[in-house]
């Protein structure tokens, strides 16, 4: 039986929660306990993807998520995305594109298509568009986004080649 | 108090024993849009996501049995699709990916909604559903369970643990309107199984009524129309007045996704469509 108290796991490390109410969101733990403010908060019915981020390496929203039910579940945040202080080939990719306008549905079109592109390194648009369909950027940049995700996915298979070739 | 992640479906029986009142927790698409709105406050939750018997699915005979705890894309894999494909169908249409990936079986039919996707699929296959308290196992068919608009014949203590859905030899085809294709609440839809042993062909409809439902009249018409040596497609006439009768079988309502006449309108047009791409389909 879980308490108010319980540890998640976000982007390996633990945090530990205290006072939890059993009816907070994960999302809502992520922002105002963990100051993990990445994920973004619009819709708070799964409808908007903004809040989207990896449970067990699945995209899930996580508005719609219990805190309290991901204790010993691996949780991926868009803040887990880069390494050492550098922002992902996804990121970067944005930027190249230019698939930012008010950025607020960029944390989580990040977390899936950095999902998307792990378990399929060289999708077709309409693979894209099925991927992010959760996703609602409402300024309407899809164009770059799509951009976007082809130059992830150059870039990653240029880089696999490059390892493979070692 | 609190939040109990159950390992097994008997330390879940046996929680919602000592507490009926607990709030049992599946894939959370429904329950914590309720919750964020401030319409309902957790005290104490019985997550059912942990129990790997939920999510498993097995070929018993000439039937498929699904756990409870399988995800909307669990069900869409090409295994299963390929043995129930009205309900892989219907399963592919709910949500977006994160949706799918939460919402399970189990969690889409307590919910009970009259739009619930996989109902009208459950509905014409005549699935049973396997329920269990920590005191009884009973079997119920998927037109005694739900009762009314989000109503269901559970009782307090009681998980959905299977369902288990016969296998029939014949395509499939599940439809649904709404405004565009992701992230949709159906307005309606119907699903058509075939089936050539029984030379009957099923028709569940949803979003039309309060509760799912086979279309009766339309079903006898069809099935005894169709020409069940040669397997050919049903004339336009034949075709026209089996669209015409599941219509007449539904009693939709006007609400915000769209009006009772459009509904009619649409559900007819779902009706020929399935039944045509059903003949298609089988001469393929």
């Amino acid at each position: 039986m879980i308490s108010e108290t319980y540890t998640l796991v976000v982007n390996g490390s633990s945090y530990q929660v205290v006072d939890g109410h059993p009816s907070e969101s994960l999302l809502w733990v992520l922002r105002e306990r963990l100051e993990l403010s990445g994920s973004k908060n619009a819709c708070e019915e799964g409808e908007c993807g903004s809040c989207t981020v990896l449970v067990d390496e699945e995209i899930v929203c996580s508005c719609l998520v219990l805190a309290a039910s991901a204790v010993g579940r691996e949780i991926t945040t868009i803040e887990g995305l880069g390494s050492d202080g550098e922002i992902s080939d996804v990121q970067k990719a944005f930027v190249e594109a230019g698939a930012v306008q008010c950025g607020f549905c960029t944390p989580g079109l990040l977390v899936a298509i950095d999902q998307l592109l792990n378990t399929d390194p060289d999708p077709d648009d309409l693979t894209v568009k099925e991927a992010i369909s959760g996703n609602l950027c409402r300024c309407t940049g899809y164009g770059r986004i799509l951009e976007a995700v082809r130059i992830a996915s150059k870039d990653r298979k240029a880089q696999n080649e490059e390892e493979i070739n070692k | 108090m609190g939040v109990i992640i159950a390992k097994s479906v008997n330390e879940a029986c046996d929680v919602l024993a000592e507490n009926p009142a607990t709030t049992v927790l599946a894939g959370g698409t429904d329950l914590m849009v309720q919750v964020n709105r401030g319409a309902k406050s957790l005290e104490s939750v019985l997550d059912l996501s942990r129990i790997l018997e939920l999510k498993k699915w097995s070929i018993e005979g000439s039937e498929i049995v699904l756990g409870a705890g399988i995800s909307y894309t669990d069900l869409t894999n090409p295994q299963l699709a390929k043995l129930v494909p009205a309900l892989a169908q219907a399963a592919r249409t709910v949500g977006s990916p994160q949706i799918r990936n939460a919402g399970t079986l189990g969690g889409n039919l307590a919910t009970a909604s009259p739009a619930g996707d996989t109902i009208p699929a459950l509905v014409a296959m005549d699935a049973f559903l396997k329920l269990k308290s920590s005191t009884e196992t009973r079997e119920v068919s998927m037109t005694e369970f739900v009762t009314g608009v989000k109503t269901n014949v559970l009782k307090p203590g009681e998980i959905i643990e299977s369902v288990r859905i016969p296998v029939f030899e014949g395509p499939q085809e599940f439809l649904k309107v709404g405004t565009r294709n992701a992230m949709v609440i159906s307005v309606v839809s119907l699903a058509l199984v075939k089936d050539h042993l029984g030379r009957k062909l099923r028709v569940g409809v949803g979003s039309v009524s309060p509760v799912p439902f086979r279309a009766a009249a339309a079903e006898e018409f069809i099935s005894h129309e169709f020409d069940w040596e040669t397997n050919s497609g049903p004339s336009e006439k034949v075709i026209s007045k089996f669209s015409e009768l599941v219509a007449d079988s539904t009693e939709p309502i006007d609400d915000h996704r769209g009006t009772a006449n459009y509904r009619k309108h649409a559900v007819k047009v779902l009706a020929k469509r399935a039944l045509e791409r059903v003949c298609e389909g089988d001469v393929a």
